[in-house]
């Protein structure tokens, strides 16, 4: 996902012109992201873009506010994400792999893991959880697992998954299955492929 | 029946009341912020429980397909602790918040001099913010506490359109019929109104601008109380229009005077809404 993509996405919205302007004054005076960030849904509206997919458009205009600041992405990414509500939250997730930082923001990443509110499991797991340590990562995967989160939102699954996760996975089959319930189907597919040798192996 | 509960603490409620809940009709509720059961000692407390009303709580009605949304303030009681006053300074950054629909609960508990200054203090945010405000009225020497509120408003720069005054009964419904505010009342097992009695009441002042809640909280209450007084409205002889305008139209146009009301998600969900405005009337 690059900016110039959500630029061409938004330009449907219904207040384009709103939105040009706050990113016109974010790009000169970054303090007036706050104002902008908040109303930003109100102005360019919540449904789903038709391009590119899984993003809404109220995600979209405030990842590109973040984008657009000059300098201090993190700190910025930080403050907005602390005072945001769940909506905002959530967009200041998505917005960070698009942001010029290193691992800095790790720490969103830590707080939307610990909710069980899905909407921010899910989006702590893009792009942007390759800064997340191994063991933090697999939790949250098999967190996913345990909430109903589709694995399709976890970036980078079929390289990234491991031995230790296919032990936990196994784990929770078990009980499931001692429970007489069964697992869902994109976690035990994963689970059968990481514990199937591959012929090569 | 479309339900719209538009005074109801879901933060003292469990999981299953909501499942419970949207089994009875309720669509969508407002969540008014007030104390925790016992008394706050800080403003950090605040914090955690007015983001939970944007978030955590909007998240669990969700899942049932019922729509939230808060109305924040610092509420009566603690308004009278100088060591929550200070979340008065935080208020502004929670009232720009897509979710927050009023400024609410303000009021009277003991109407003391710190309630005065909070609840004139709060009546000019609601104006500034452009946000209608929800009013608490005191449980105890209760007419006087209407009263005064009302005088309250009256000095203040909100219009009267913009003010819902609630948990009312027969005592106090006459002091406010005709001042332009709208009319709340909570019904309770036992205490506040009852189903029957609110009944009585529209039959007698009417169905404009009167809303009815469960306001269920820390105490006894029942959040299918809202169902229980419009299947009352019905055997009494009240048209289904009748029981839709009191328990859905009324709260929507008072809370929509926000321009934050959001229940698009739930026109697309629900056929019961097909068409284009949530002001619809109507079954």
């Amino acid at each position: 996902m690059t900016p110039d993509r959500l630029r061409a996405a938004l330009r449907g919205v219904p207040d384009p012109q709103w939105l040009d302007a706050a990113l016109r004054r974010v790009a000169t005076e970054p303090t007036a992201i706050e104002r902008f960030f908040v109303t930003a849904a109100r102005r360019c509206g919540r449904g789903p873009l038709p391009d590119p997919p899984g993003w809404t458009a109220d995600e979209a205009a405030r990842a590109l506010l973040l984008a657009t600041l000059p300098n201090g992405h993190a700190a910025a990414a930080e403050t907005l994400y602390r005072q945001g509500d769940a909506a905002e939250k959530r967009a200041v997730l998505r917005a960070l792999p698009l942001l010029p930082i290193g691992a800095e923001c790790v720490p969103l990443l830590h707080d939307a893991i610990r909710t069980n509110d899905t909407r921010l499991v899910a989006a702590a797991l893009g792009p942007y959880a390759r800064h997340l340590e191994q063991p933090a990562w697999r939790q949250a995967v098999l967190k996913c697992v345990f909430t109903g989160v589709p694995l399709a939102v976890v970036d980078d699954l079929p390289e990234r998954a491991d031995g230790e996760l296919a032990r936990m996975l196994a784990a929770y089959a078990a009980e499931r299955h001692a429970a007489g319930r069964t697992m869902p189907d994109d976690a035990a597919d994963l689970l059968r492929r990481l514990t199937i040798p591959t012929p090569e192996a | 029946m479309r339900i719209f509960d538009p005074h109801i603490h879901m933060t003292s409620r469990t999981t299953d009341d909501y499942e419970r809940m949207a089994a009875a009709g309720v669509r969508a509720l407002v969540e008014p912020a007030f104390w925790l059961g016992q008394p706050r000692t800080s403003v950090d407390s605040f914090v955690d429980y007015f983001d939970s009303l944007i978030g955590w709580e909007p998240f669990r009605a969700g899942q049932f397909g019922i729509r939230h949304h808060a109305t924040v303030a610092l509420n009566p009681k603690e308004a009278n602790d100088p060591r929550c006053r200070p979340v008065l300074d935080l208020l502004p950054r929670y009232l720009d918040k897509d979710g927050v629909v009023a400024v609410g609960e303000i009021g009277y508990d003991a109407m003391t001099p710190a309630e005065d200054a909070a609840l004139a203090g709060q009546l000019a945010l609601a104006v500034a913010y452009d946000l209608p405000a929800l009013v608490h009225t005191p449980h105890r020497d209760k007419a006087r506490g209407v009263r005064r509120t009302l005088d309250v408003v009256a000095e203040s720069d909100i219009a009267p359109e913009r003010v819902l005054v609630d948990h009312l009964n027969e005592v106090t419904v006459g002091l406010v019929r005709d001042t332009g505010c709208w009319l709340g009342f909570s019904i309770y097992p036992e205490t506040k109104m009852s189903p029957p009695r609110m009944v009585e009441l529209l039959k007698r002042y009417g169905t404009e601008r009167m809303l009815v809640n469960s306001a269920a909280d820390w105490g006894r209450s029942d959040p299918l109380l809202t169902r229980a007084t419009g299947e009352a409205m019905q055997l009494a002889g009240f048209s289904a229009d009748d029981v839709d305008r009191v328990l859905w139209r009324n709260p929507v146009e008072f809370y929509g005077q926000s321009g934050r009301l959001d229940l698009t998600a739930l026109e697309a969900s629900d056929p019961t809404f097909a068409g284009n405005s949530i002001l619809r009337g109507g079954e």
